[in-house]
């Protein structure tokens, strides 16, 4: 298929407005049937300042959509709602409890006839698909802090959930930059490390070994630059400890390594010659008398054994493992003290072995193999996710290199690409000299966009066809 | 209490009749022979060889007391020495005559210390003056001096298995002169001295030949020495000192063992293992010296274990003697009239029992609580194998389970033995070819020892037995097998497909999908068609199985077939046709199996386009879009004309 793109570039004196949150909120209608008592339906509510009765208000509606949505089809309600000025999206993680998340539409202020501003609303410029990957990405971010509402709910009734999603949902909302999500959101992958057997398998024998001294580890994660190359936890719960780690903790900590020669982090790390171990959660420092050993609670398994672990994050140079403990353990300066001397030695020697690894199977691959193209590449069946055109994530923004306009077009040919189940091909010419190529077979997704002048439909389809021969000869890609 | 005598006496010895004032007995250590020699000969001799079938008896006369007797390789002629100037030959090969010839020692007033048979026909005579080296003419009944060389000597020490000859000389006797004999030829060795703990003055013979042996430890000959130390200096004890006789160079010292005792000892080898007997104790103890404890050049080695005695023995009964007692007697082991012979050979003369001593290795490994250095020990000996897959399998079961680090050692050390095997069954057929094992005898086949222990072993003895346990947690399971795939892959050996199996059906058993397709992901399991069909048949129960499945067909680049296959399975019809023609496999394709499944999916057009395609192949392939009755496509046909008409069949197009 082979469509033209009919966007057109934007004017200069233009200003733009990208999309932003205006309302999250968490209710769920049964807890206040009847007239007057809507308020205890409310669970969460973003901004808190609203005023109570709008608040209600807004709940009422998106409960009616709902409502009235059913009426055709029972079993799948409204997923979002378009508006002008904002678009409302819908999404049902536990029965009865619902989230909404309202997103308003990024904006082009421009100067009418008269000089004056106008507000020009881009309904049409934000993609569902990403969006409801954003809201479920939340309640699964809060799922593996606190487990289930329906947990909860047991636990400590409503007043516990609401403190709960109170003191979650604060500090998460802050960190959501709507304006920054894109492909990978809906995604939701895991990049994963490439690397030689037989160091994979000296990875697994150290997890192995670890798991077996400190016998209290239920599951282990092995990370090595921020990818992931060992999971003892199941794909769905690794995906969003993934996502947590690379986007929240792991940049939260900026390698000591990195650090200046002179800066008092380095200066710390020379009084342990032994090795560069340290943990990322729990006590900072071990020696302090006062060092407190508490880690993070996560939830994994909800589905069925529904586990409440500890997580232990520790790292050295660049890998970093986590081990997860059943939380009946009470964790004690003993045991941190005897994780610290028995992995981060070990972990230490590990992570160079890695790293020179590395750097051989770099070398022997040689530079003509790093891709001139940019591609985003996912397969369904492992979450594996590659991108060329993000930069290295950090806490605030994922940098991409290319305009979004084109990002844009990503996300619209992942959208026809979900409507089917066949193999597809799908190939774009886009702004001035861009080409973008989406190719879909079996549970993988390949997105190349070229830049070539005047080139034609036949030779992009050369250059995909090559760039899929070099990057992607070990497995099955239908050309 | 666990068994723990490690040492023992074979159950089946050479019995002879024991030594009386009638009988002498003698034993030659050459050809592992008891003579019983009963008044001087006159009323028979007895001899006993290693196995029951080699017994010979014969008469001679007495002429005087016996103090030397021994055959020539093969039993061809015996030797007798009776006086001190002479030695009597007396010819048993058939057809010569039988009658006694005489040689005399060719240096005037020497006597004659012994001698010993370097071939069937060559002998060496040793006296206090020097050594003749003479070949035998049995047939003229006579000798003739081949080489002789003068040389005070004041005992000598013969080791048949490398025919060399050790002579003590000077006055304390310490500085020793080897000779070495091969087929009609004596060559000196460079002497050397050995250290004595202190010089006596005046000076006298100091090194008794009680002392000194040879011995051949891991195919190198070794002069034993056993140092006596005196108790005064308080010292630790007596010492063993192993001095290497290389057949080129110069002898070196090379171990020390320590004794760690004062007393009487006795020494064997047995399965390259010295063996030193204490008799105040009635203990022995076991050295190995591949089992290093420091690096150097001398090595310093401690008792493998603490020292026990021998497992305790009875003499078994047979002939006239069983009918008369009931129970077998205990042997009085240790005893004072035990004459220890090397390597391994333990004789009672007044019982009249030649032993042969045995290492037993399940007590070893009872006694041997780091099994590291118990997998080097074991690795080392001859009948190991049976015992090595126990220790394997008790490391991963039960009480004994060791922990994944041992496990990981112990592996490493198998694979480093397997891995050695190969690499020289590998570099074999190459040196052959390249000649280079012409006139060098160190080219020889390699000899697979029990100690190579490789996977199909493990798989069956040890892995398979053990992934079936049902109390051991799954968890340990993996991590076993994994760890044994990660050791053979650190010694680069390609790991055969059923451990992958075992693994991927672990794996499914305890539902650990995820985990499966995380080693496939990194190719730890490596890809081949059995591996890929067993995933291919997990796809209902997890849907990956068949990407991955079909990713590994890919790689293996041999597998267009099988890919095809799968794809028309899934009605992907459209999708196998792209491929098939992807890889240029395109003119050889069955018709019939597409055009099969793509009536299957009874979407019309498809068919048509799967029809078209094999009728435009035909064309190019032989002119003529019609298809051959050889390609069974006369259903299809028939069905084309049905649904779209006669008319819309290609029509041949000249060419």
């Amino acid at each position: 298929m082979l469509m033209i793109s009919p966007r057109m570039a934007t004017g200069a004196q233009e200003k733009q407005y990208p999309p932003s949150l205006l309302n999250f909120f968490v209710y769920n209608p049964k807890f206040g049937p009847k007239e007057g008592e809507e308020e205890k339906k409310i669970l969460f509510y973003h901004p808190n300042e609203v005023e109570k009765n709008e608040k209600i208000r807004n709940v009422g509606l998106c409960e009616a959509i709902i409502q009235f949505t059913r009426t055709f089809c029972p079993t799948k309600p409204a997923k979002s709602l378009h508006t002008q000025k904002n678009r409302q999206f819908f999404c049902e993680p536990e029965e009865n409890f619902w989230m909404v998340m309202v997103v308003r539409n990024p904006m082009i202020e421009k100067n009418n006839k008269d000089g004056k501003p106008v507000v020009e609303y881009q309904e049409e410029e934000i993609l569902d698909s990403v969006y409801s990957s954003v809201l479920q990405q939340c309640y699964n971010m809060y799922k593996l802090f606190n487990g289930t509402f329906a947990r909860t709910m047991e636990a400590g009734g409503v007043d516990l959930l609401k403190q709960r999603l109170e003191k979650f949902f604060y500090r998460y909302l802050q960190t959501l930059h709507l304006q920054s999500c894109d492909l990978l959101d809906i995604f939701s992958g895991i990049s994963f490390f490439p690397l030689d057997k037989m160091t994979y398998l000296k990875i697994q024998s150290f997890v192995n070994r670890m798991e077996e001294s400190l016998n209290l580890v239920k599951y282990t994660a092995f990370l090595y630059n921020d990818q992931l190359i060992w999971s003892g936890l199941e794909q769905d719960d690794m995906r969003i400890l993934y996502k947590y780690l690379t986007t929240s903790l792991f940049p939260r900590h900026s390698e000591p390594e990195l650090a200046g020669r002179d800066s008092p982090m380095r200066l710390e790390m020379a009084g342990n010659l032994l090795h560069y171990g340290r943990f990322l959660t729990g006590p900072s420092n071990l020696k302090d008398p006062e060092a407190k050993f508490r880690f993070p609670k996560i939830f994994v398994n909800t589905e069925n054994t529904d586990e409440e672990l500890h997580l232990i994050v520790y790292k050295a140079m660049s890998a970093a493992v986590c081990f997860m403990i059943n939380t009946s353990v009470e964790l004690t300066r003993e045991f941190c003290e005897q994780l610290d001397s028995l992995v981060g030695p070990q972990l230490t020697l590990l992570a160079s072995d890695i790293c020179e690894q590395y750097s051989i199977n770099r070398r022997i691959s040689g530079p003509e193999k790093e891709p001139q193209f940019k591609f985003i590449y996912f397969n369904h069946m492992n979450l594996a996710e590659k991108s060329t055109i993000h930069m290295r994530k950090t806490a605030s923004v994922s940098l991409t290199s290319i305009h979004p306009e084109l990002m844009k077009i990503l996300g619209d040919i992942n959208s026809d690409f979900s409507r089917v189940d066949d193999d597809e091909e799908i190939i774009v010419k886009a702004m001035t000299d861009y080409w973008i190529v989406g190719k879909k077979s079996d549970q993988r997704e390949l997105y190349v966009i070229l830049n070539q002048k005047n080139a034609n439909l036949i030779e992009v389809n050369e250059e995909v066809k090559k760039l899929c021969a070099t990057q992607f000869n070990n497995i099955f890609f239908l050309d | 209490m666990s068994e723990e005598h490690y040492l023992e006496l074979c159950g089946n010895p050479v019995q002879f009749e024991n030594a009386s004032s009638v009988n002498n007995v003698f034993f030659d250590e050459a050809n592992k022979q008891v003579f019983a020699v009963r008044s001087g000969g006159a009323t028979g001799v007895v001899v006993k060889g290693p196995d029951d079938k080699s017994t010979v008896a014969f008469r001679m006369d007495d002429k005087g007391e016996v103090k030397c007797i021994k055959f020539s390789f093969g039993n061809k002629i015996l030797a007798v020495q009776r006086t001190s100037k002479s030695v009597e030959f007396i010819n048993f090969i058939p057809d010569l005559l039988h009658l006694e010839y005489s040689q005399e020692c060719k240096t005037k007033n020497a006597s004659i210390l012994g001698f010993c048979w370097t071939n069937w026909n060559e002998i060496v005579f040793i006296t206090d003056q020097g050594i003749e080296f003479y070949q035998v003419l049995p047939d003229k009944r006579s000798l003739k001096l081949q080489k002789s060389q003068s040389i005070n000597v004041n005992w000598y020490m013969y080791c048949p298995v490398t025919s060399v000859i050790l002579l003590s000389t000077t006055v304390l006797g310490n500085v020793l002169q080897p000779f070495f004999f091969r087929s009609g030829t004596m060559s000196k060795i460079s002497k050397f001295e050995i250290e004595l703990p202190g010089v006596s003055k005046p000076a006298k013979l100091s090194l008794s030949e009680r002392d000194i042996a040879m011995v051949t430890i891991y195919g190198q000959l070794y002069v034993r020495y056993l140092k006596h130390h005196s108790r005064t200096l308080n010292n630790p004890g007596a010492e063993v000192i192993l001095y290497h006789l290389p057949r080129d160079g110069t002898c070196k010292k090379m171990h020390v063992l320590k004794l760690n005792t004062t007393g009487k000892f006795a020494l064997n080898v047995v399965d390259n293992l010295v063996v030193v007997h204490h008799q105040s104790s009635q203990t022995s103890m076991i050295f190995d010296i591949k089992l290093r404890d420091t690096e150097g050049t001398l090595n310093i080695h401690q008792p493998v274990l603490p020292a026990r005695s021998i497992h305790p023995y009875k003499i078994p009964l047979t002939g006239p003697a069983a009918v008369t007692t009931a129970t077998p007697v205990p042997c009085e082991l240790y005893s004072s009239t035990w004459s220890v012979f090397q390597p391994d050979i333990i004789i009672s003369a007044s019982e009249g029992y030649l032993w042969y001593l045995q290492v037993k290795l399940q007590p070893v490994v009872n006694l041997m609580k780091d099994k590291g250095k118990l997998m080097d020990f074991l690795l080392q000996r001859r009948d190991c194998k049976m015992v090595i897959v126990s220790v394997c399998f008790q490391l991963l079961n039960g009480s004994d389970k060791g922990n994944l680090s041992v496990i990981a050692t112990v592996f490493d050390k198998l694979n480093q033995v397997y891995k050695e095997y190969l690499e020289a069954e590998q570099s074999y057929p190459v040196a052959v070819e390249t000649g280079q094992s012409r006139g060098n005898p160190a080219q020889k086949r390699p000899v697979r020892t029990q100690a190579v222990i490789d996977q199909s072993d493990m798989y069956t003895h040890v892995l398979s037995v053990f992934t079936e346990k049902k109390d051991v947690s799954h968890k340990f399971i993996i991590a076993v097998l994994m760890e044994y795939i990660r050791s053979l892959n650190q010694f680069q050996i390609t790991v055969q497909h059923y451990l992958y199996e075992l693994v991927l059906k672990t794996l499914v058993h305890h539902n650990l999908f995820y985990m499966l397709h995380q080693f496939l992901q990194y190719h730890v399991l490596s890809d081949s068609k059995p591996l890929a069909c067993l995933l291919l048949s997990l796809e209902s129960t997890y849907p990956p199985a068949h990407q991955l499945s079909l990713d590994m067909l890919k790689r293996l680049s041999t597998a267009n077939d099988e890919i095809v296959e799968v794809l028309l399975s899934k009605q992907q019809v459209l999708g196998a046709r792209r491929f098939i023609r992807g890889v240029g496999g395109h003119d050889n394709i069955s018709a019939r199996k597409f055009l099969d499944a793509a009536k299957q999916t009874r979407e019309e057009m498809l068919f048509y386009t799967i029809f078209r395609f094999f009728e435009q192949r035909n064309q190019r392939l032989r002119g003529s879009p019609h298809f051959t009755p050889g390609e069974h496509c006369e259903e299809h046909v028939a069905y084309f004309k049905q649904v779209f008409g006669e008319q819309a069949l290609m029509k041949p197009t000249a060419s």
